[in-house]
């Protein structure tokens, strides 16, 4: 037979282990199991993406709203559709929202920014599964970088 | 002539050993589990091969968390990239060290005493005798250090790369200087729950799964001689951590390969 003392240490390790499991997905790695709740999906088109990913953040104002859930490439237009997943909570965007993608410090991750438009009755407020007209391309170095050197040889 | 002999005799006997090992753990795992029976002796094997274990697991784990955040910082601030301090350790625990370190401290703990254990009750009879009385000793013997062994390394991977977070906040925050909050706000925003803590999970039961059916294996196996059972938990230990980082590098290719 095994002692009482055995079997609460025994207990006990498998309680830490348990519970470091615990730590590591809640403390670690935030939000493992649910998400943030639940969310609505917006579209929106860009002629470039830049570096962004899935799971970029979306942010207004700082603030982060959701998150890239996915992007792919119009099979008609060949250009990239972004597809933003918003939480549920943050439903009040007017068509004239614009959004564009930005950089995070200097040689920081991207992420979208979200320009909230000015609500008016003439507006309609963005539904799931919206697209979002008003939106500006990634920075990209190098064709800057081409520019400015197209338009200096151009100046002489 | 006679090196061709030679060379046919050793496949011959690892393949041998390889199907003696399979059946034994056959034999031991696959009948209908007796709860009643067996869970005295599992909570017995759990608190020798797990309990026993966590204070060498904890103190490495410890170390180790430590030296990663005093190794990664001095790299980092050269970049002014010392908030990536958290994410950079928690990855690399959970990815790699974790599983890793603990298994090989694993079989070199917990594993060689298995294979000492059972290959002195062969040598001197004790597997015999409970055959004689009609207990098997696969499944009185074998099967309740397996499974101890498979149900507790998990456990204590998890705990040693708490642990070793544990660490890293320690000397990167208390002492180093990064803030607290940055600290673990990138590490929650760069660690996928799916991605990084099951896969390195998965790595863990299957390090378990590998060091505990070597060393269970090489103590039945054992030649029932003094000299036959050093040479056994030798090649325990030696056997299970070169699998274990042999496995490690085919199943990181498999998982974050991309």
């Amino acid at each position: 037979m095994v002692s009482k003392k055995v079997e609460f240490i025994v207990g006990l390790f498998v309680a830490l282990g348990l519970a470091a499991i615990l730590a590591l997905s809640l403390k670690v790695a935030d939000s493992g199991f649910s998400g943030n709740g639940t969310t609505y999906q917006l579209y929106a088109k860009f002629e470039n993406i830049g570096g962004l990913k899935v799971r970029s953040p979306i942010k207004v104002g700082g603030v982060v709203i959701g998150r890239v859930s996915d992007i792919s490439l119009d099979s008609e237009d060949f250009t990239p559709v972004v597809t933003l997943d918003i939480f549920e909570e943050y439903d009040n965007f007017s068509e004239a929202t614009s959004v564009s993608i930005l950089t995070s410090g200097l040689l920081g991750e991207q992420y979208l920014g979200l320009q909230p438009g000015f609500i008016d009755e003439s507006l309609e407020i963005l539904q799931p599964g919206d697209y979002i007209e008003d939106t500006k391309s990634a920075l990209v170095l190098e064709e800057l970088i081409g520019q400015f050197l197209f338009s200096q040889g151009s100046g002489d | 002539m006679e090196s061709i002999l030679r060379l046919g005799q050793s496949t011959v006997s690892v393949f041998s050993g390889l199907g003696r090992a399979v059946i034994m753990l056959m034999s031991a795992l696959l009948h209908v589990p007796n709860f009643k029976k067996g869970y005295p002796l599992l909570v017995k094997q759990l608190y020798a091969v797990g309990s026993l274990s966590l204070i060498i697991i904890v103190v490495s784990g410890g170390f180790i968390g430590m030296v990663l955040a005093l190794q990664g910082y001095t790299i980092l601030v050269d970049y002014g990239a010392e908030a990536s301090l958290g994410p950079m350790v928690a990855l690399s625990l959970l990815r790699e060290l974790g599983p890793v370190v603990a298994a090989l401290l694993f079989a070199g703990r917990a594993g060689s005493s298995l294979t000492a254990e059972i290959g002195l009750m062969k040598a001197t009879e004790q597997l015999s005798s409970m055959e004689m009385m009609a207990v098997d000793p696969l499944r009185r013997v074998i099967a309740p250090r397996f499974w101890a062994g498979f149900i507790a390394m998990p456990l204590l991977a998890a705990i040693f790369s708490m642990v070793g977070i544990l660490g890293a906040h320690l000397v990167g925050v208390d002492w180093l200087g990064v803030d607290s909050g940055t600290f673990w706000s990138m590490m929650q925003s760069q660690v996928e729950f799916g991605k990084d803590i099951m896969n390195g999970m998965i790595k863990s039961v299957v390090f378990a799964f590998v060091v505990t059916w070597i060393a269970v294996y090489k103590g039945y196996d054992c030649e029932p001689t003094s000299e036959g059972i050093s040479r056994a938990t030798t090649s325990t230990v030696v056997q299970s951590s070169l699998l274990v980082l042999g496995l490690d590098f085919v199943l990181t290719a498999l998982m974050f390969a991309r």
